[in-house]
């Protein structure tokens, strides 16, 4: 399956997405993981406004505009960052940040990470290595997480959820389940199964 | 707003903020709300500051969301929407406090909320 592009254009209208009047509370999820995991997918799957996305530098504006010496050292790479959202009853409304995963951008990453409540970090289990560098970020941030493996249709069967444990150098109770990115129900289990362990921790799965 | 060519930003990004890289609100985040105060517009403003009041119009936006439909960095939108609240054109309101999003009422109301979404 492939994955959707993380950055469609489009032309929204901002009377399309204007935030409902009863929005009290505004918390935010990373879905976190490395490029073609389906992070947008899952955030197309159950976001109510078209995902929509930001161009992110990798390092934010100088703050000395004024000082030509620092335009050199300026990067000017940039990176897409998807998000969605969900309005919940209760008056909250739930972000899902669709968050790269690779060590060089940590610096928009702590960002991100700000406030979040925890990160779901989506796994192909067809490349497990590709996830080390997202479970060493989010582990550094400290926020607490639980790891979907997206259901690719080719991905491996074979393996028993202790070896993907040890595999991935997991924690016993750090929460594990499998999701198809494509199905909203679907994915909304895999944000339940990251807020019920932010809920109750000491909770093994 | 409407029909507007995708993949063009409205203002360069090293435009619209005047040079101006900081907020004058540091306050300011991604999920910070935006709206308009109701004061009239005055005559004028800056192309992107027109921008950004008029997204607003009808309703309120988050931070990021103002970026991601004017296409500007959220860092320049920070000091674009500071600078329309110290006018008083604007209205900011900060998201929950990081030490308050694992108060177990808000997050039972997450669980409840996305449970109820399920069957839907």
């Amino acid at each position: 399956m492939a994955s959707a592009p993380s950055s469609t254009p489009s032309a929204v209208t901002p009377g399309a997405i204007h935030l409902p009047d009863t929005a009290r509370d505004l918390v935010k999820i990373l879905v976190a993981g490395p490029f073609g995991v389906g992070k947008t997918t899952l955030i197309d799957s159950v976001s109510e406004i078209r995902p929509l996305h930001t161009e992110e530098h990798l390092s934010e504006a100088s703050a000395e505009v004024d000082d030509l010496a620092g335009v050199r050292e300026k990067t000017t790479t940039t990176v897409a960052i998807d998000f969605g959202r969900i309005s919940l009853p209760g008056g909250v409304v739930l972000y899902l940040f669709g968050t790269p995963g690779q060590e060089r951008f940590r610096s928009l990453w702590d960002e991100i990470a700000y406030g979040a409540l925890g990160a779901l970090v989506l796994v192909d289990s067809r490349r497990l290595d590709a996830s080390f560098d997202v479970l060493g970020l989010v582990e550094e941030s400290g926020l607490p997480y639980a790891v979907a493996f997206n259901a690719f249709p080719d991905a491996p069967r074979h393996y028993g959820e202790e070896q993907l444990r040890r595999a991935l150098d997991l924690e016993a109770g750090t929460p594990m389940v499998t999701c198809d990115a494509r199905d909203a129900n679907s994915s909304i289990d895999a944000l339940l199964a990251l807020v019920d362990h932010l809920i109750d921790p000491g909770e093994a799965r | 707003m409407t029909g507007r060519p995708a993949g063009r930003p409205l203002v360069p990004a090293y435009l619209s903020t005047g040079g101006v890289a900081r907020p004058s609100r540091p306050q300011l985040e991604r999920l910070s709300v935006l709206a308009r105060s109701g004061e009239p517009v005055p005559p004028g403003l800056p192309a992107a500051e027109l921008a950004l009041l008029d997204a607003l119009e009808g309703g309120s936006l988050a931070v990021v969301e103002a970026a991601a439909l004017l296409r500007l960095p959220v860092s320049a939108v920070r000091v674009l929407a500071a600078g329309l609240a110290d006018r008083e054109l604007v209205l900011t309101r900060a998201p929950i406090p990081p030490a308050e999003r694992f108060d177990p009422d808000l997050l039972k109301r997450v669980a409840d909320g996305l449970r109820a979404l399920k069957h839907t």
